[in-house]
């Protein structure tokens, strides 16, 4: 793994692709690769794109792409889908309306199936978009998987997020539920050239006003933390974002220059005052509790007695032993274990 | 984790009968392998380019147009020259059997027209592949 290191920094892009692969299978020898590239992460400007499925996520991203490379910047791109959960097979279908961007050396753009659990989808696209920063683009755009948590999760890796609405797809009581519209740094409401676009746009504009400032500073706790900087003069001031709503259509190309200009303003916005360096640290945060508590599980699982899960188990469904009690004991084994 | 089958399924040239290429990469998808599926009217140049980006393990090319015996070999050699020679090639459609031998001197792994099971493809991946799952 190590001999692709210098080719991907290079731009070699058999060797960023192998190194994907080496990411998704968690490949012996991997984690080296990714120590010797770290140092070259942290060029690249990240943008999450989540939404249900059939909103035009992929057409948006092939629109966002052709107009960064209209500017002369590179783009990576993760797409991803879903594997079934009965056969493990993956149908990847992204790519299909991203044809535009192929043959075009600036733009790399890679397929990932979710595979088996959310967490390890989340810790192996934050891999895969280190590895597409070391290689140098510009943009990393990572289009998630139709609907439900790990979008959210993924969304904590990016620096800009938008969510991707159309009309149709609920009423207005469905904006103001909890979830996937509270990590919107940019609301994008795709196929603006449907009827029903006015009620869609009436409904997430009520809910954003609804929804700041107070709310958001509470309930998006990991994501983008509102908090009170103190200015240049001394005062105190409100550094919540305020989420902008974007109408495209994204088929024809219309208003994504909008749509580029509003992610500009949010990077713009980043880079001031130090949040874009206080957001890295809460995703940094994140990322190393979460691999923290994959790794210690699977230290306390190893440690455990052969059966002795087997043995809690039984205790527990007669009732002579309580969950709780039962962690208690588990971790005082593994106590026992890493004492001797 | 062991490592998934990667696959490309494209349709080179300019017939826009897909269903066939459909089928193929259900019925992959449904052996466990992970397909990734371009759709309609690939250039050669896109093939070889996906084939590289995605790290396949097998290209699978669905053509009825008739025109294989132009688009396998160039396929083929930019395949090649994007360091890709140990990507198998696969091909299904409509191809006449006084075809196949050359498109095997070509660099075809297999041949599968009309008519055949699907298991038989996943077979032959499955032998062409390896040790790996799916």
């Amino acid at each position: 793994m190590i001999e692709l290191v210098d080719p991907l920094i290079a731009g070699d892009r058999r060797a960023l692709a192998r190194l994907l692969t080496a990411v998704e299978n968690e490949r012996g020898g991997i984690e080296v690769a990714l120590s010797a590239l770290y140092p070259h992460t942290g060029h690249a400007w990240i943008i999450g794109i989540t939404g249900a499925p059939g909103t035009g996520k992929s057409t948006l991203v092939t629109e966002l792409a052709k107009a960064y490379r209209a500017q002369n910047e590179t783009v990576g791109i993760l797409a991803i889908d879903p594997s079934s959960p009965f056969t493990g097979g993956a149908l990847l279908g992204d790519r299909i309306r991203m044809r535009e961007l192929s043959g075009d050396k600036g733009v790399f753009i890679r397929s990932m199936a979710t595979r088996g659990s959310l967490g390890g989808l989340a810790r192996a696209a934050r891999d895969a978009i280190r590895l597409l920063d070391s290689a140098g683009f510009d943009r990393i755009l990572v289009e998630t998987v139709g609907a439900g948590q790990s979008e959210v999760d993924i969304a904590r890796a990016a620096h800009t997020t938008l969510v991707i609405e159309a009309p149709g797809l609920g009423d207005d009581i469905q904006a103001i539920k909890a979830g996937i519209l509270e990590i919107a740094d940019i609301l994008v409401v795709n196929k603006a050239d449907h009827p029903g676009v006015e009620n869609t746009v009436r409904a997430l504009k009520a809910m954003l006003e609804l929804g700041h400032p107070t709310s958001r500073t509470q309930t998006v706790s990991h994501h983008r933390q509102s908090a009170t900087f103190l200015s240049s003069n001394g005062e105190h001031q409100d550094d919540s974002w305020i989420p902008q709503l974007i109408r495209t259509v994204a088929t024809s190309g219309e208003c994504v220059t909008d749509l580029v200009g509003a992610i500009e303003e949010h990077r713009t916005f980043l880079t001031q005052n130090g949040r874009k360096v206080m957001l890295e640290r809460q995703h940094l945060h994140t990322e190393v509790i979460e691999r923290l508590s994959e790794q210690l599980l699977k230290q306390v699982l190893a440690a455990l007695p052969v059966d002795e899960l087997n043995v809690t188990l039984d205790s527990l469904q007669s009732r002579t032993l309580d969950p709780q009690t039962a962690v208690k004991h588990l971790l005082a084994q593994h106590a026992m274990h890493m004492a001797k | 984790m062991t490592d998934k089958i990667r696959v490309l399924v494209a349709k080179p040239g300019l017939d826009g009968h897909d269903r066939g290429a459909k089928v193929i990469a259900r019925a992959l998808r449904d052996a466990g392998m992970e397909v990734i599926y371009t759709g309609l009217r690939q250039t050669p140049e896109m093939i070889a380019e996906a084939a590289l980006q995605e790290d396949v393990d097998c290209v699978g090319l669905s053509i009825l147009s008739g025109a294989h015996m132009a688009l396998v070999p160039r396929i083929r050699q930019l395949m090649d020259e994007n360091g890709l020679n140990d990507v198998a090639l696969l091909i299904g459609g409509i191809i006449p059997d006084e075809d196949i031998a050359g498109l095997k001197t070509m660099g075809v792994s297999g041949v599968f027209g009309p008519g055949t099971n699907t298991a038989d493809i996943v077979a032959h991946i499955h032998q062409l592949i390896g040790t790996k799952s799916g």
